[in-house]
Formats: structure tokens, sequence, C-alpha cells
């Protein structure tokens, strides 16, 4: 074969080694005067190391495609009845292939840096492609030493194995290299931050080239989160979207780091001020997303994700874990203290609402993160197995989210350094009647008081972000042409902003709605209705389909309203006899303000007497949870898209812009 | 405004907040930890009827059968650790990797009368794999060494367990 598994194993090394180079080259060059010309070797280096890796994970793409099962890892995760589809994303359903995977999207990153980080300084370039050499080194050598893709299997089985009909699924295929790309995507603030450190300067500029790469990050975390609690919500058939299982924490814990790290570094950009917090931001939220891996990874946190139960890597992964993380900690307590404190505010400004945002962001993180990490601790120390849920992350949570909301909706409305609270309160008087109908709707359909506040809030915080908006194009009193003109003089990163904002009040509400879901688990004879949630949901018919692999028991539900008939749900139970499992095919019907959801279970009995099982739910607002999520990625993406981040550094223009605000 | 007043601010809304989370975080720990429990634990110290703990083990061999009230479903089974057994009753479709004779956690709480009501009922592990919780639980009682093999079948236990009776009365809780 043209490239096979030893090519590709060796293009792993060749990335390896020139990540290794990558990293030492331009951290030596940089320190004197002499050999400085070397650090413009970095960019080379670090795009070199993205072709190696590309080569290599591509040649593994090829070994799944061609049901190469001399390929250890192909023949455990691939077969040959397999769809063409899922043999290529098989390749980063398993512990190796993910490994990879996450280097290669490391080593993009890099490639990143080098493309599009042009106007940056030369030192400071490669610096920060030395630190994501460092990291993509280390990986690479565990992909290497603990988890190699390419071993081979002699003799070679005439078909794989790896035929789990639970991971063919689309919305699994893509879910990891999203979330890959959020969690690696911060190794890049990360690398800025800790080059800024060596070299003992944070300012306006540094804050503006480290923002876009944390928003592109966050964007993509946003966008994996919420592909994953879709995927769990629509094919695990438990009618739920978020289980505080510890793997699932351990995304939202970089993503609450990560979400204040975008805002911190507003202020760094615009007022020069938390320079200091916004580095160490950097920082854990790249730490938070390393251990994130590790606690995936490792088996440390039981959990269905989990694939590798092996100590080795857990101890290489966890040296990893405190070379990276503990180093990056020293130089920030050795170096945080030489940079220079920032600009001057009040406590009421858009630097005080942005400095509350990031406390009580990170008291939710601190909340989760302890959450996670004290059961586990606690079976290390005391022996006791203990667990925590959802009533436990419900009841700590929720009462630091309030303030935020509330928070979220006033801050963008208050001008920079110093603001009048009654005054911008004045600005987003149009927000007053939506919120008060907004109140009034969640009254009558939410249950209990924390979703209805938490309801209310965030059509506070759509309203309040639609009436900025407003304001700021001079809707009121305005001419087209004068709005027209507005708007297409604000930046986009400010329409970006406005559009994430609404699309977490969506997801808020979404949240809340969901709190109000009703559900029946009932076990009938065909024919009889159930009543759930104002509807009649009639098991009509059940027949047996015969799939390509598999046997199918398909349910018609019919729901209707007063006689009315809504919609026919076609829930299925597959049983794939040669893997011995059997998967639900839960059938969902939206229309945008409830999901109709319908899972069938057992059949029970026989002759006239058979019944089902099925499972039935009312899913207030599903779809907005995940509508939220994809609107808050959009923004990110659209505020990415700004001139002023595009077009280098047009100093004059920041300038500008500062004096007017 | 000075910079020591504005940090001084900084600092009292920042121990606020985390004053205000590490509030939050204990209350919640105090009323929503889930313990896990074997068994004899449960029937040597049973936890009060508003506490919601982990009960694990084995399912026993031929203690499951269902019964429909107001056509929900409700399946009851028995849970060992070898020493004592537990009836479960659960409303709800059990997980496809539920089976007789394997492990199990169910999270609920136990009853006035010592039957124990789940909520949820766990098996996601394949049949090779035994929750670490369970397989303590085995060592401890010293039902079972890992070193000398496979854990032997649940149903085989009920007959060990030698003075604990295990004939459970139909406590039923329709759900």
């Amino acid at each position: 074969m043209f490239f096979g598994p030893e090519e590709g194993h060796f293009a792993l090394a060749l990335g390896c080694v020139l990540a290794v180079f990558q990293c030492a080259i331009p951290l030596w060059a940089a320190r004197s005067a002499k050999h400085q010309r070397l650090v413009a070797l970095a960019p080379a280096l670090a795009v070199g190391q993205l072709i190696a890796l590309s080569l290599s994970f591509l040649s593994l793409i090829l070994c799944a495609v061609n049901d190469d099962f001399s390929v250890q890892n192909v023949a455990a995760n691939s077969a040959i009845a397999k769809p063409l589809l899922y043999k290529i994303t098989g390749v980063w359903g398993n512990h190796e292939g993910s490994v990879l995977l996450w280097t290669l999207i490391l080593a993009l990153c890099g490639g990143a840096v080098s493309l599009f980080g042009r106007n940056l300084p030369d030192i400071l370039r490669g610096r920060v492609l030395a630190i994501l050499g460092g990291v993509s080194a280390g990986f690479q050598l565990f992909c290497l030493l603990t988890s190699d893709p390419f071993e081979r299997l002699y003799p070679a089985p005439m078909d794989g194995q790896g035929m789990n009909p639970l991971l063919q699924d689309p919305g699994l295929a893509f879910h990891p290299p999203i979330l890959y790309t959020g969690y690696v995507g911060f190794a890049v603030p990360f690398a800025f931050a800790v080059a800024a450190l060596i070299e003992g300067r944070v300012d306006a500029a540094w804050g503006r080239w480290v923002r876009p790469w944390a928003v592109a990050a966050w964007a993509f975390l946003t966008c994996g989160i919420a592909l994953g609690s879709w995927w769990s919500y629509y094919v695990l058939g438990w009618g739920g979207y978020w289980f505080w299982d510890p793997v699932e924490n351990a995304s939202l814990i970089p993503w609450l780091t990560g979400t204040a790290l975008v805002h911190s570094a507003i202020v760094v950009e615009k007022r020069e001020g938390l320079k200091i917090w916004t580095v160490l931001l950097a920082i854990a939220t790249f730490s938070f997303s390393l251990s994130g891996t590790f606690l995936v990874r490792s088996g440390i946190l039981n959990s269905v994700h989990a694939f590798a139960n092996d100590p080795a890597r857990g101890v290489f992964i966890l040296a990893l874990l405190a070379i990276v993380i503990g180093g990056s900690l020293s130089l920030f307590a050795w170096r945080a203290p030489s940079l220079t404190a920032g600009g001057l505010f009040a406590p009421v400004s858009r630097e005080g609402a942005l400095v509350l945002n990031n406390i009580l962001l990170c008291s939710i993180c601190a909340v989760v993160v302890t959450g996670t990490m004290y059961p586990p601790f606690m079976q290390l120390l005391a022996g006791r197995t203990i667990s925590v849920g959802k009533p436990f992350f419900d009841a700590a949570t929720i009462p630091l989210t309030l303030p935020l909301l509330l928070a979220m909706g006033l801050g963008t409305a208050l001008p920079w350094k110093r603001a009048n609270l009654s005054r911008s309160f004045t600005h987003l008087r149009t927000a007053i009647p939506l919120t008060l109908v907004g109140l009034a709707l969640c009254w009558w359909h939410f249950s209990g008081v924390l979703p209805i506040a938490c309801g209310v809030l965030s059509v506070w915080v759509i309203a309040a972000s639609i009436a900025d908006m407003m304001r700021r194009l001079g809707l009121r009193g305005g001419t087209l042409r004068s709005v027209l003109s507005r708007a297409r003089s604000l930046p986009r990163s400010s329409w970006g902003a406005t559009l994430a904002h609404i699309g977490a009040g969506i997801t808020v509400l979404g949240l809340s709605g969901m709190s109000s879901a009703q559900h029946a688990i009932v076990e009938v004879p065909i024919g009889h209705t159930t009543h759930l949630a104002g509807d009649d949901w009639t098991l009509t018919s059940i027949r047996h389909l015969r799939g390509p692999n598999y046997n199918a028991l398909q349910a018609d539900i019919t729901v209707s309203h007063n006689g009315h008939v809504i919609t026919v749900l076609h829930p299925e139970k597959r049983d794939f006899t040669s893997q011995h499992q059997t998967t639900t095919e839960v059938s969902i019907h939206t229309n945008f303000l409830r999901d109709l959801y319908g899972v069938i279970g057992d059949q029970q009995g026989t002759g006239v007497n058979t019944t089902y099982v099925l499972r039935l739910h009312n899913n207030t607002l599903a779809p907005w949870m995940w509508l939220g999520a994809l609107i808050m990625a959009i923004g990110g993406g659209l505020s990415l898209s700004d001139r002023r981040l595009r077009i280098g550094a047009p100093r004059r223009a920041t300038a500008l812009a500062e004096k007017t605000s | 405004m000075t910079r020591k007043t504005r940090r001084l601010w900084l600092v009292i809304s920042c121990l606020a907040c985390l004053g205000l989370a590490a509030g939050l975080t204990l209350r919640a720990f105090s009323s929503n930890i889930v313990f896990f429990m074997a068994p004899s634990q449960v029937r040597a110290h049973p936890p009060s009827p508003d506490r919601t703990i982990r009960l694990g083990g084995m399912v026993v061999a031929g203690s499951l059968h269902r019964i429909v009230a107001h056509n929900t479903p409700i399946n009851e089974f028995q849970i060992t650790d070898g020493q004592a057994a537990i009836t479960v009753s659960y409303a709800g479709i059990l997980p496809d990797l539920f089976r007789e004779g394997q492990s199990v956690v169910a999270l609920g709480t136990v009853e006035p009368g010592g039957a124990f009501t789940a909520s949820e009922v766990l098996a996601k592990h394949d049949e090779t794999y035994m929750p670490k919780e369970v397989a303590e639980e085995l060592r401890r009682t010293g039902k079972w060494d890992p070193r000398f093999g496979k854990a032997p079948d649940a149903a085989s236990w009920n007959t060990m367990t030698s003075s604990e009776d295990s004939s459970h009365k139909n406590t039923k809780t329709g759900g």
C-alpha cells in the first residue's frame, strides 16, 4: 500500500520530533539577540508538524477504510459490514485514535497561529508556538509510547469486532472532533498567557490578539457540549439531556472558565485592566481542559465514556498534567507580580459588570469542581462511596446563576469606567414590558420558584440585549437611513455579543422549561389511550421490521389533542442479534415549543394479552436548549469575523473607539 | 475612586461570592449527598425514608417479577450482597443490560417497611464488569475473592445467605 500504517507511525514520530524542535528552538533563540533570527523557524516547524500529523491521521483513516485488520486498533474498532461513514468516524471513537485526533487538532492550532498570526511580533509568535509545540510533543509521546494506534496484530483476523450499534450515530460521530477542537483550542490562549509571562508584559494588544482564539475555542466547546447533550437526549431514550456525569462536568468546567476568559479579555483589550487575572484564567481553562481529558481517559472517574483502564497511561497523563499545569502555575507565581496593574474603574461600570460575571462564573465553576471531585476523593481518603447528582448541582448552581443572568442583561448597557445605574436602567426600559410578559408566561406554564425565576431572568436577558441593540441603533426617533448606517458602523463583535447573550437566554429558558416536563411509563395493550400533559397518546399498532443487521419492533403512537391528531410517533426497539445488543430508537415530534418524545420498551405476554411498555415524555421548550447553544456559537463566530480582528491591529481605530466609549 | 478602594470592593465581592458558593455547596451537600449501601448495611442501619441512597449488589436469580398497576409496569426484584437481600420495586423500564444474577445499582429510598423503592436502576456495565462498590462489598463480606476467579452466580448466594429471611412480602407500591 502506498501509505500504510508503518508510514503513519513514522509520520507521527516525525511530528513528535518537529514538535520538540518547535518547542526548544524559539525559546532558546529568543533569549539572545544573536540568534534571534532562528525564532522565525517556529512557524515553519509548526506547519511541518501539522503536515506530518495530518499524514499520520490520514493513514489511520485509510487503514480503517481498507479494512486492514492487521492493525490492532482497526481490528478492535471496525468491521467489514460497517458503513463507510462510521469506518471513518470510528477512527476517533476509541482511545488511541482519539489521542491522535487530539494531537492533530493541537497541531492545527499551531498551524493556525503560524498562518493567521502574521501580525504578531516575531518573538511573541515564536514563544506561543514553542509552548504549543511543547504540549504537542508531550501528547505525541503519550500516543507513541503508551497508546500506539498503528500497532500490528498477528495473525490478522478475518473481520473486526467493532460494531457497537450505539456508537453508530451521526451525532456521536461528529461530537468528539468538535468538542476536542474546543478543548484543545484553549491551548492557544494558554500559550499566549505563558508567552506573556515569559516576556513579562501584558497590554491591550495582547488582549486583542488572545481574544479571537479564546472566542473560537469557546464557540467550538459550546457546540461540542450541546451536541453531546443532544446525542444523549435522542439516543439513550431516557428523556434526559444532562446527567451531571463526571465526563459531562469535565467539559462544563472549562466552558465556565472559558466564558469568564472571553469576558475578562475584553477588559484587557479595552481598558488594560484585569491583566493578571486574565492570564490566570487562560492557564486555568486549559488546565481544566487537560484534566477533563485526563478524567475521561484514565478511568479515575469511572463512567460510560472511559476507554482506558490502563495504569501506565494514567501515570503518563498524570506526569504530563503535572508538568503543564504545575509548570505554568509556578511560572505564574514567579512572574505575575511583575505585571503592572491596569486602569481604574468604579464598581458600577462595564468593567465592574464583567468582574461580577467572572466572579459568578468562577463560583459556579468551583461548585461544579467540588461536586465532581468530592466523591472520588472521599472514596480515596475515607473509603466511603458516595455520589452527588442533579439535586446537589441544582441546589448549588441555580442560586448563583440568577444574579449572573440579572447582571448579564444590565451589563451591556453600562458604559466603561463609571456608570449611573438608574440612567443605564432607563436605557433598558423597553425591555421591561417583554420581561413582564415573560413573567406572566413563566408563572402560567412553569412550576416551582427557581424555574420561574430562571425563566423570567432569561427573558430579561433576551429583552435587555434587544433593547440595548435598539438603543445603539438609535431606533427610537431615527430615520431608516440613520439606523442602517449605524447598523453598518457597529462592530461585528457587538452584534456577536448581543447574539451570544440572546442565545444564552434561550438556552436557560429551555432548561427552565424542561423542569416542568412531564413523563409517564405505561404498560398498555394495543388501542389503549394514555393521558399525559393534556394530550391523548394512543398505541395504535405494532409491527415487526427486519433491518440490514437487526430485528426491530416498531410502534405507532398517535398523539391527539381533543380528537385532533397532532402526530404519529414511530419509536423502535432494535435487537442486534449478532452483537447481543438492543438499542432504542426514540421518536420525537417537535413544534419548537415542546417535544413529544416516545420510546417503546419490552413486549410482555403473548396473544390477546400482549402489552407493551411505553415511555412517553412531553418536554416543554426542549429544543431551545440546543438552539440557544447554537446561537451562542454563531454569535462567537460573528464576533470572530470582526474587521478589527481580521486585519491586524489598526491602533488608531482602537484608540478612537476607546475615546468615544 | 482610588486603587485601594477599588481593590477593597473587588475583595469584598469575591469573598461574598465565594462565601455564597461555599454556603450553597455545604447546604446542598448536607441534604443531597447520596451514600452507597449494601443490602446488609441497609438491614443493619435502615436510613430514614426521606434519604436517597444507592443500593448495590447482585440481582438474585429468579427473583424478578412484574406487576402492572394502573397501566404502570412495576418490576420487583431482590438485590443481595450475600448477607441480606432487599426487595426493590421499580416503576419503569429496566435498562437493556439488566440481567438476573448480575450486578446492579438502584437509586431510591428505603420505605418504613424495609422495602426499597427505586427511582433509577443502573446496569450500564457489560457482563464481565462489576461496579466497584459491589465488588468491594463482596470482598468485605468474604463472599468473593477476586484472586480466585469470577464472582459466583448470585443465585447461589441466596442459598449461601444463612440466617437471613429472604422471602419478601409483596409491598405493592403503585407508582
